[in-house]
């Protein structure tokens, strides 16, 4: 832990963005995890995210578990609401809140404890949802709060600190999400803010769920030789299938950057999310063809980054479920708990 | 670029913008750090070691060290080292004990040194440790130079000269006071093995303009300064016109206020932002009710039977950058007394021009801006006598490499021969986040100096305006220095490329990024480096991805933070000491460790 909280000097020629805030005013308290570990470098890739897409700090909503990601809530926006759940249950917790008051933004922070294993059925239903929300997996491999026994996403051979090879196989959650039909499914590396940094700006634009598995290694359990998740590992096998280019809403686009390979995604809010596929002919708007791709890279070994999969054509949550347009806390108490007769009223209905 | 090479020493004494502003290169964190433990005679003594006057320098000093401060960058203001100086001079204990010793056997050789000023003191407080015999020749009969005659004792205090003056003289100088030299020629006959030249610049300006001749009351200012500290002049008129707006002009109104002055103006030709004298000497000035009138250029004297009647100017306007002007009218300003401030020069009628010492064409000498030798071997020059007016720091590093030189000199070697800056780097790690230095930031502002009450002050004209910090105030202000001795020092091949130390450090200093030529490079940081005379730190390529670390040194507040969050310790933090060389004593052979 840091001898000292983050000195309040400022860089003299720090900008401000469209609510007349620094950078630095979406910061948190100081970071207890370990020095060197990916999460740090996530929680700045999600300050600077925020910063430069102007949120207000109090129409935030940072969720999370537990774990060391979990903890990473506390460190990016003190102005924003927050809630620490029970461990896994992150995204259920979410979808309630998302269901009381539609109107704030979401930010869960899971990692691959949390949400692949003891929380992986409440992932899984969230996803199928399509709560509106960025849900970030912190993913390491590794138990690194309780001493770094092997995650659900350890690979097959990737070695402990003590050389051992984890025989079982891993829950890889790019590949479940796409499964299950997650409309919006990006990896990324936490040494990489130039890639993570544009794709959670998409990923808060998105109509539902934005599923964003980050590479994040441990290092102190898991950034050995043996590792598969450590730094070096990581960028050796990164492969990135797309580079994401965020346009904000009303924003002109100007840049007339070449057709080919281009894929222009229109999101809910009206920005646009341009994808330059890296290998020729990927289409992050196919799923079919995204998962035997991710498959057929996998297998050789690559660990394919960027913007892989986005769909904006899926209802959300509330639009599902045609819900009412205002939040719960908007409405007056009489239309919120109309009383005995109107439920029996309702009652009846479903006699 | 090509990575940063650490450890030539100037690379790191340059992040200690005070230290490298200052021409004695005085180690100011180390002592602001000693003041802040209650080490006073500590603070004092390193402060000795290089600008020989400390409680002098502490009231007086032009304080080039404030305007560099990295702190003012930050946080407006930099930090007040000129009175922490005088805080640690104040309050330090008995230094008897650690003043240098010197030997009783004498080495043999003779040097004289012309004028008992600061630079002279310098050369003796140099030499005499080596077992020189120094005789000071002064002309006054109290030793000081300008440091007695010009400096007003209410800002100076004369105990507070003396007494740092005896510590040299004590050391067994030959002072002959009363002995002006009238010819070098003589001089140099007289058997000495050295001559060091520190007379000073002291003749003022004239202004001859109509009207000038005739009177008594038209002074120059840095001769009527001398009068005053000598107790020639005691009184003044009610209305004074000071010519002149630089340190001797602020000296002069305010020693007026005190003589019986009342209505004090300084006359200054050109607009506020061009004046001469540093801005808390016109503060202070302004705050003694003198008037500063701008764009008034001197036309006409008018003395009647001897007595000032007062002065005609015009009323100048300028352009934009103040290079050009226009006359849009004249004024006339009576006065009872009117005072030359408009700046001073060396003169040397007492050196005969076929002693192989040159002259160029107006009239000052040549004289070797490194060894300060004359074109004559064996003859040098220092101070304000070398290259005219500058200040009392500068004065004693012109003796410190004099002395230097004078060393060379009598022992056969070659004056050019230079001995280099050393350097010591030591890790300041005591544990995990634990450092040997305050590395948390104060964000206190810059204390104000309490002055003697406005009316109480000018009761006697010793009464030492500036009362010095109070131990609260000294507390606060020493937490303001950022360290900047302490660098962030960097191990390339330990870094893995996490991140941690770019996101935590609360000033944008630090980037990971691809190599390339410093212009673009400059634009391409966490933050533009825009600051051209901050350097950029450059890392060798990285071992994962090949890329380098940068750091732009313009605003970093020596936190640590970087380093306490470095998982392979890439980063650390180093005590940079900048080991200098004085006469017969080479500062590399105190260097110990370099990392």
């Amino acid at each position: 832990m840091p001898s000292i909280a983050k000195p309040v000097a400022r860089h003299p020629s720090l900008e401000r963005n469209s609510l007349g805030l620094t950078i630095r005013d979406y910061e948190g308290s100081m970071s207890t995890l370990c020095a060197g570990c990916g999460h740090d470098s996530i929680t700045a890739a999600i300050v600077r995210t925020l910063w430069e897409i102007s949120m207000p700090p109090h129409r935030l909503v940072k969720m999370s578990g537990i774990g060391c990601s979990s903890k990473t809530p506390a460190y990016f926006v003190y102005g924003a609401h927050g809630f620490n759940s029970a461990h896994g249950r992150m995204p259920t917790i979410t979808t309630g809140a998302i269901a009381a008051n539609r109107e704030l933004t979401y930010i869960g922070v899971s990692g691959d404890g949390d949400s692949l294993s003891i929380g992986i059925g409440h992932m899984c239903h969230a996803i199928r949802r399509n709560v509106k929300m960025v849900y970030l997996i912190e993913n390491n491999g590794v138990y690194g709060l309780t001493k770094g026994q092997f995650s659900a996403s350890a690979d097959v051979g990737s070695k402990s600190k003590r050389g051992e090879a984890n025989r079982m196989l891993p829950i890889d959650p790019v590949m479940l999400g796409l499964s299950i039909g997650a409309t919006f499914v990006a990896r990324s590396f936490s040494g990489d803010k130039e890639q993570l940094v544009p794709i959670l700006k998409a990923a808060f634009a998105h109509r539902g769920m934005a599923l964003v598995d980050v590479i994040s290694p441990c290092v102190t359990f898991n950034d050995h030789s043996g590792s598969t998740k450590s730094y070096l590992y990581t960028r050796k096998h990164e492969a990135r299938a797309t580079e994401t280019d965020f346009v904000p809403p009303a924003t002109e686009i100007l840049a007339s950057i070449s057709t080919n390979g281009v894929t222009s995604v229109t999101m809910h809010d009206g920005s646009v999310v341009r994808f330059r596929s890296l290998p020729a002919g990927y289409d992050p708007t196919d799923r079919q063809k995204v998962m035997s791709y991710l498959q057929e890279r996998q297998s050789s070994g690559e660990i394919v980054t960027g913007l892989l999969f986005a769909d904006e054509t899926v209802a959300d949550l509330h639009e599902a479920n045609n819900t009412c347009d205002a939040p719960l806390n908007d409405l007056p108490y009489e239309k919120l708990c109309p009383g005995a007769e109107t439920l029996n009223w309702l009652q009846d209905e479903f006699r | 670029m090509k990575p940063t090479d650490v450890k030539n020493p100037d690379y790191y004494h340059k992040v200690v913008d005070c230290q490298w502003a200052c021409p004695a290169h005085t180690n100011v964190p180390e002592y602001i750090r000693l003041i802040a433990q209650g080490e006073y005679t500590g603070a004092y003594m390193l402060n000795r070691e290089s600008n020989v006057f400390p409680a002098i320098l502490g009231r007086t000093c032009d304080r080039p060290c404030e305007p560099a401060c990295r702190r003012e960058r930050i946080d407006a203001k930099p930090v007040a080292i000129c009175r922490l100086k005088r805080a640690a001079a104040d309050l330090r204990g008995e230094i008897a004990h650690l003043m240098p010793k010197i030997p009783a056997k004498k080495n043999d050789k003779r040097v004289a040194c012309i004028g008992a000023g600061p630079a002279s003191l310098t050369v003796a407080n140099d030499l005499m440790p080596l077992g020189y015999e120094v005789t000071i020749f002064e002309k006054l009969d109290e030793p000081g130079g300008l440091m007695r005659s010009n400096i007003p004792s209410f800002r100076l205090p004369e105990r507070v000269l003396s007494e740092e003056i005896e510590l040299i003289l004590n050391m067994g100088v030959d002072a002959r006071f009363n002995t002006p030299v009238e010819s070098m020629k003589e001089l140099l006959a007289s058997g000495f093995d050295a001559v060091f030249v520190g007379s000073g610049a002291p003749r003022g300006k004239e202004l001859n303009l109509p009207g000038r001749a005739g009177t008594e009351r038209i002074h120059i200012g840095i001769d009527w300064l001398g009068s005053i500290a000598f107790g020639h002049t005691t009184s003044v008129g009610e209305r004074v016109l000071i010519i002149g707006v630089g340190n001797t002009a602020m000296d002069c109104c305010r020693s007026s206020r005190r003589l019986g002055g009342k209505d004090i103006k300084v006359m200054a030709r050109r607009p506020r932002e061009f004046f001469k004298a540093s801005a808390w000497e016109l503060e202070d000035a302004e705050e003694e009710q003198v008037e500063i009138l701008i764009n008034y250029a001197p036309k006409s004297f008018k003395v009647e039977n001897g007595v000032v009647k007062g002065m005609e100017f015009d009323q100048l306007v300028w352009d934009a950058g103040a290079k050009n002007s226009q006359t849009v009218g004249t004024v006339f300003l009576p006065a009872d007394d009117v005072i030359l401030a408009i700046g001073q020069e060396n003169a040397f009628p007492w050196i005969e021009r076929d002693l192989g010492i040159d002259f160029d064409k107006w009239d000052t000498p040549i004289v070797d801006p490194t060894t300060y030798q004359s074109t004559r071997p064996g003859v040098f020059f220092g101070g304000d006598a070398a290259f005219g007016p500058k200040n009392i720091i500068w004065a004693v590093e012109h003796g410190h490499q004099a002395a230097i030189s004078i060393h060379n000199y009598c022992h056969g070697n070659s004056v050019t021969d230079r001995p280099p800056f050393g350097m010591n780097l030591v890790s300041q790690k005591m544990g995990i986040s634990e450092w040997s230095y305050g590395n948390d930031y104060a964000p206190v502002t810059r204390q104000k100096m309490t002055h003697v009450d406005l009316k109480e002050r000018f009761d006697k004209l010793t009464i030492e305006v500036e009362l010095g910090f109070t131990s609260d105030q000294i507390a606060k202000e020493v937490a303001r220095c950022l360290n900047c001795d302490v660098e962030t020092h960097f191990t390339a091949k330990r870094c893995i490329e996490c991140d941690a130390c770019i996101d935590v450090c609360p000033v944008q200093c630090l980037t990971i990024t691809r190599n390339g030529e410093e212009e673009d490079l400059r634009t391409r940081l966490s933050a533009p480096a825009v600051n051209l005379t901050q350097s950029l730190y450059v890392s060798e390529d990285l071992p994962q991805t090949g890329r380098i670390m940068a750091k732009d040194e313009d605003v970093c507040v020596h936190c640590g933070l970087c380093a306490e969050r470095c998982p392979t310790a890439a980063w650390d933090m180093q005590k940079f000491e900048l080991l200098i060389s004085y006469a017969g004593e080479e500062a590399c052979a105190n260097q110990h460790t370099a990392a």
